[in-house]
């Protein structure tokens, strides 16, 4: 299934127009916390029922977490549970997690977002404490330990989150929050410092 | 150390501070860092602070801590910084820190406002819902906003505030609301065992009531000494977050509390990234509240003149900061603790006068130790009246039971009635509170969440048990929350001291025979004669004479009052306490600023502001944006000279002349997928969709349930399993959660997902006769013939080299094109449209143009042309609703009797009779302009325009009986006149169509 979208998003080196991500480049640092606008990356929203997720797994080289609030990462490939039957898939070794999909003859669907979503790195001793500072989430080690990732808010946003070490998150938000999700972590980065 | 006035050698915690200069009211003061601004005031000798809300009474300091009614000052750092209704028991001194008294005018020693005073039988109790409703109409005009400028309290800041709050969510095991001796306790427990523990404690300092205590001894150790060593242990601990100046205003479901931190308050010139208030919301696994207990005020005779206050108070004044508020002071109590505060001055070497007991033979250590320093304690007595205006002169005694008076001149009185458990933020976790009839007061009863009180808050006297009750409590709270080991020690309590009991309600001298000001409830002037009469006046509850008094509302939330007020209308009405009842506490505990609140809530992130990726183009070309939900939308392109009519205009003309290009990346997409797609098609639209061939597109329309429109748009079949679907830009967030609900609930069984592809595809919208030839110079692997891709089709292939799914569709009329390219590209692949487009002389066009373009060819726009009352029939949208179907969302509500009946409003096309003449949207239509007022209005006007390409005006409008009204004239009655136009069609332009292949 999915053929009609199988192809390679983005054959960069074919394209004759420039790629501008939202936000390119944009970071600001205070005391305890660095946030950091990260480079593009491959992203597919991947849904399927239980029975699929061992053949997906394998098309993926990653195994599909089963788990609320877990991930799993293999190779530069990382998948985030968000629901029963919902990952998000990130590729950031450049390769094309939804051409992978495409051969697989289970039961799901897989969408294309590269473009859809802008992630944000949050790292430095008062990370979580800049995330809390409008992510109601309980970001202590024991409760959101590192692979920890959950769809959830940040102010008035939503956002999904992942952990990657003990003072480091990803935030994922669309496009278009971009803005706000990264002047609210600046904002919450001044008060962590504090 | 300064030289102020009262400031006692060797007395209090700050010896060794730098001195602090501050001023009030203009006049400049000397403090030591480690005052409050009350301590530094009284240290000068200063107790008259403020006029009170309704008689504009002179006040001083009552208390020294949130409790405070009276000492409500405005703090001033510049212009735009000027906050209200600070409590100056609670403002830490800085140096070079400027307060103003409040509720004054012309000063604070002559204030013209105390007329009210004078005047105070037009204002008593429930003077607002009676005495000035004659005549009505003054109550608007005059009345109301005269009192409110006479009443209110503080003046609000008149600048935006410069200031910036911050916010912090927290979870933890174990959250100890309160910071003296019972909270430590219970958080040494708890932290011990390594769960998570947060203490928190209004003060700037944790110690509570160990702040006066001198009599206190714990692990050998001075009781405040104790504490603070105590907490410097809790701060280093990793598991424990220590909240000092941090007040726990809202106690919510669920364990969720809310609190703030005054961050920066108390520094005299805070750095700019900090904070200055951080609101906290905590959820915990337990909570322990420790928030102590709060003495108690006499209700005498004039017992709110300057000099008079608690005997606690006075205590921490001298103990903690080392000042004597007066120096020849009286006592007024019916409990134990004042003689402690009595003897601890005494040896501090300030005379007092006499303790007046109202007590008849009370006997203890603490009073053989006042006698045995000399102190004349009298049994038995009460103080009557208090003398003196601007600050108390005298106390005037007489025996309890009537006989001669006898005056006793003094410069300050302290007094206590007792002490009532602190129980705000555990009735505000709903539990219930009971009444202990021996001690009379109420403590904690029944609990609705998992919390638990300990100390003075439970009722729990002395501070052995209380340490005891607490630490067990920490403890457990702990193991409660999951903690497996303990390995702590319980603090020792090797002195304490103790008391209970006290009394409630009015003193003699101030009963129901009398008229005197004998006040019940400093902060809202509410005297004992308030509290009868509203019983007289047939209140029987205690909510209703709680309302009718204002006694115990507001910021002040009956901290002082309540017992006393309860009392009194429990005596008036013959019953006991508990029958007549509690009233309910309110959240916050103590006022909470806006900005804390508000918090990062404001500027850019007030709300989500959205641009598209083709956003920057637009704002280079200097397009007029205007905001859709929270998306900016270029609205139109001025050239230089051009106005909004020209642009548009303009605009309006390049489409159908040659191009147009628009930013359409705002709509909503979502991508059905899964081999179940189409059937979930045909459930959620009233159109077919199984025979649609991949490849090809369909208008689709949304209903409700109850069979009313609810979103339209475009949808392309990519493949047997896979839809794009577009909707309304409005729509998006709540299209996508009507189907993921109708998935979810009513058709579970269909193999199908959502995702929402909004923002994975810029969409630059390509129309116009050229638009063909603008976008096949740069597209791979498509056949853009009109036998290969024809009106209302679809198909992926390449756009300078990036994938695109491009669609030929129309919502102008004219050919047209959506090109969808990958977010990150939308700008670039613009650009190089852009370049193709002005060889052809195309126009970027915005939102206005498209609306005027839509009308012109009578495409609707849901939300604008229909309003949830208007059905696809009312539309003129039969033909989209699949006729075979037998099954979708709102089949059987469009059937209902009345959605089928004739006379319903339809949507028309409207002419006026003068083509200059455009009407207004929104406007009312009638049939007969001579009808006598009110009309009979039988429809309005949708939509309305200028169009350059009719070279007229146009105008859909919902009439009833509209599409059997075509030819008719109709009225649209303005205030300038009535404007003549006819019912049309929909369709003002190329009504065949042709264009569309033009």
């Amino acid at each position: 299934m999915a053929k009609a979208a199988a192809r390679k998003t983005t054959p960069a080196a074919s394209s004759s127009v420039e790629r501008r991500p939202a936000l390119a480049g944009r970071s600001t640092t205070a005391a305890a916390v660095k946030v950091e606008v990260l480079p593009p990356v491959e992203r597919v929203s991947l849904r399927a029922p239980e029975a699929s997720a061992a053949a997906l797994s394998k098309a993926l080289g990653v195994t599909l977490p089963k788990k609320p609030k877990t991930s799993a990462s293999k190779g530069g490939r990382t998948a985030l549970w968000l629901g029963p039957d919902e990952w998000l898939v990130i590729d950031e070794a450049g390769n094309d997690p939804l051409a992978d999909c495409a051969g697989v003859a289970a039961l799901h669907s897989a969408v294309g977002i590269s473009h859809r979503n802008i992630a944000i790195s949050v790292t430095g001793a008062g990370a979580a404490a800049t995330i809390n500072a409008g992510c109601p989430q309980d970001l202590s080690l024991d409760a959101f330990p590192v692979g920890a990732a959950s769809r959830t808010i940040l102010g008035k946003t939503e956002i999904v989150l992942l952990r990657t070490a003990a003072d480091a998150f990803r935030v994922e938000c669309w496009r278009s929050f971009s803005d706000y999700v990264f002047t609210f972590l600046s904002e919450g980065s001044r008060d962590a410092a504090v | 150390m300064s030289g102020a006035s009262h400031r006692i050698s060797g007395a209090g915690r700050f010896s060794q501070a730098k001195t602090a200069r501050f001023s009030f009211d203009g006049q400049s003061y000397a403090g030591i860092e480690g005052d409050t601004l009350a301590s530094a005031l009284l240290a000068n000798g200063v107790h008259l602070v403020g006029r009170s809300f309704k008689y504009h009474r002179p006040r001083g300091i009552l208390s020294a801590g949130a409790e405070e009614p009276n000492a409500l000052v405005e703090i001033r750092r510049d212009a735009a910084r000027k906050t209200p209704n600070v409590r100056a028991t609670v403002q830490e001194l800085y140096d070079g820190l400027e307060a103003q008294s409040q509720n004054r005018w012309p000063s604070l020693s002559f204030d013209v406002g105390a007329v009210n005073d004078i005047a105070s039988p037009m204002f008593s109790a429930g003077f607002y819902y009676k005495t000035f409703m004659w005549p009505k109409a003054a109550w608007k005009s005059l009345y109301e906003p005269k009192i409110r400028a006479a009443a209110g309290l503080g003046v609000s800041p008149d600048q935006p505030d410069p200031d910036h709050y911050s916010s912090r969510y927290a979870h933890c095991d174990v959250l100890v609301l309160g910071g003296g001796a019972a909270g430590i306790a219970a958080a040494l427990a708890a932290a011990e065992t390594g769960v998570r523990v947060i203490l928190a404690d209004e003060q700037a300092e944790f110690g509570g009531s160990l702040r006066f205590e001198s009599g206190a001894k714990i692990d050998g150790q001075d009781g405040f000494a104790w504490a603070q060593a105590a907490v410097a242990k809790l701060t280093a601990m990793d598991n424990v977050r220590v909240l000092p100046r941090t007040t726990a205003f809202g106690y919510y479901a669920q364990n969720f509390v809310g609190l703030v931190e005054r961050v920066s308050d108390h520094l005299k010139a805070p750095g700019h990234d900090l904070a200055r208030e951080r609101l906290w919301q905590v959820r915990a696994k337990r909570v322990v509240l420790a928030s102590g207990a709060i003495e108690r005020h006499m209700v005498f005779a004039d017992n709110d003149r300057p000099g008079i206050m608690l005997a606690g108070a006075a205590r921490t004044y001298l103990n903690h900061y080392g000042v004597a508020v007066g120096r020849n002071v009286g006592v007024y109590t019916a409990n134990d603790s004042a003689y402690a505060a009595a003897i601890d001055l005494k040896k501090a070497g300030v005379n007092v006068a006499a303790i007046v007991d109202l007590r008849d033979n009370p006997t203890g250590p603490v009073i053989d130790e006042a006698r045995a320093l000399g102190i004349e304690v009298n049994f038995g007595r009460a103080v009557i009246r208090a003398g003196g205006k601007l600050r108390v002169s005298s106390m005037t005694v007489q025996p309890k039971n009537g006989g001669g008076e006898r005056t006793i001149p003094v410069d300050a009185i302290l007094m206590s009635a007792g002490w009532t458990p602190s129980v705000h933020l555990f009735s505000q976790s709903r539990g219930k509170v009971a009444f202990n009839d021996e001690t009379k007061r109420f403590v904690p009863g029944t609990y609705a969440q998992d919390c638990v009180s300990v100390g003075a808050c439970n009722g729990t006297d002395g501070l052995s048990a209380t340490v005891d009750e607490a630490y067990a409590a920490g403890a457990k709270a702990a193991r409660d929350a999951g903690a497996k080991t303990a390995k702590g020690t319980k603090p020792k309590v090797d002195a304490s001291e103790s008391w209970s009991r006290g009394m409630l309600g009015a003193a003699p001298g101030a009963g129901p025979d009398t008229t005197v000001k004998a006040f019940v409830d400093f902060q809202n002037d509410v005297t004992a004669k308030d509290i009868r009469q509203a019983v007289h006046e047939g209140m029987r509850s205690i909510e209703h004479v709680k309302r009718f008094t204002t006694n115990g509302m507001a910021t002040d939330q009956g901290k002082t009052s309540n017992m006393h007020g309860l009392a009194i209308a429990a005596e008036m009405l013959g019953k006991p306490i508990p029958e007549v009842g509690l009233t309910t506490f309110r959240a916050p505990y103590t006022p909470v600023t806006f900005g804390a609140i508000v918090s990062h809530a404001r500027g850019p992130l007030f709300d989500p502001t959205r641009k598209t990726a083709i956003h920057p183009w637009a704002e280079a070309q200097g397009a007029v944006f205007e905001d859709v939900g929270q998306w900016k939308r270029a609205w139109y392109f001025p050239k230089a000279g051009e106005d909004m009519h020209a642009a548009v205009d303009r605009e309006c003309v390049a489409v159908r002349k040659t191009a147009g290009l628009f930013d359409a990346s705002t709509l909503g997409k979502i991508e059905v997928v899964g081999p179940d797609a189409a059937k979930f098609m045909e459930l959620l639209y009233t159109n077919p969709w199984e025979k649609l061939e991949p490849g090809r597109c369909r208008y689709g329309i949304m209903l409700r349930e109850d069979g009313f429109i609810y979103d339209d748009g475009v949808v392309g079949r990519l493949a047997p399993d896979r839809f794009h679907v577009t909707t309304t830009t409005g729509g998006a967030p709540r299209v996508m959660n009507h189907m993921e609900d109708y998935l979810q609930t009513e058709f579970p069984h269909l193999n199908v997902w959502l995702t929402s592809i909004t923002e994975q595809w810029a969409v630059i919208a390509v129309q116009g006769p050229k638009s063909r030839d603008i976008i096949a110079p740069l597209v791979e692997g498509i056949d853009m013939s009109d036998e290969a891709l024809p009106h209302m089709s679809v198909r992926e292939g390449k756009i300078c080299g990036v994938p695109t799914r491009l669609f030929r569709m129309s919502f102008t009329g004219e050919r047209g094109f959506e090109v969808n390219v990958p977010a990150d590209y939308g700008q670039a692949v613009w650009e190089a449209l852009w370049a193709e487009g002005q060889k052809h002389g195309a126009a970027a066009y915005g939102t206005e143009a498209m609306h005027v373009l839509r009308a012109e060819k009578g495409y609707i726009i849901v939300g604008q042309d229909t309003d949830g009352t208007v059905t696809p029939n009312d539309a003129g949208l039969d033909w989209a609703v699949g006729k075979k179907k037998t099954d979708f969302v709102g089949i059987r509500g469009m059937a209902r009797p009345d959605l089928v009946a004739k006379g319903r409003k339809q949507l028309v096309g409207l002419k006026t009779k003068d083509p200059k003449v455009v009407l207004e949207e929104g406007a009312q239509i009638v049939e007969d302009p001579k009808q006598a007022i009110p009309m009979k209005m039988i429809g309005h006007v949708t939509s309305s325009y200028w169009s350059e390409n009719c070279g007229r005006s146009i105008a859909l409008a919902l009439v009833a009986g509209g599409r059997d009204r075509i030819g008719e004239t109709l009225y649209v009655p303005m205030p300038n006149g009535v404007i003549e136009v006819e019912v049309t069609g929909m369709v003002f332009f190329d009504e065949t169509g042709g264009r569309l292949n033009g």
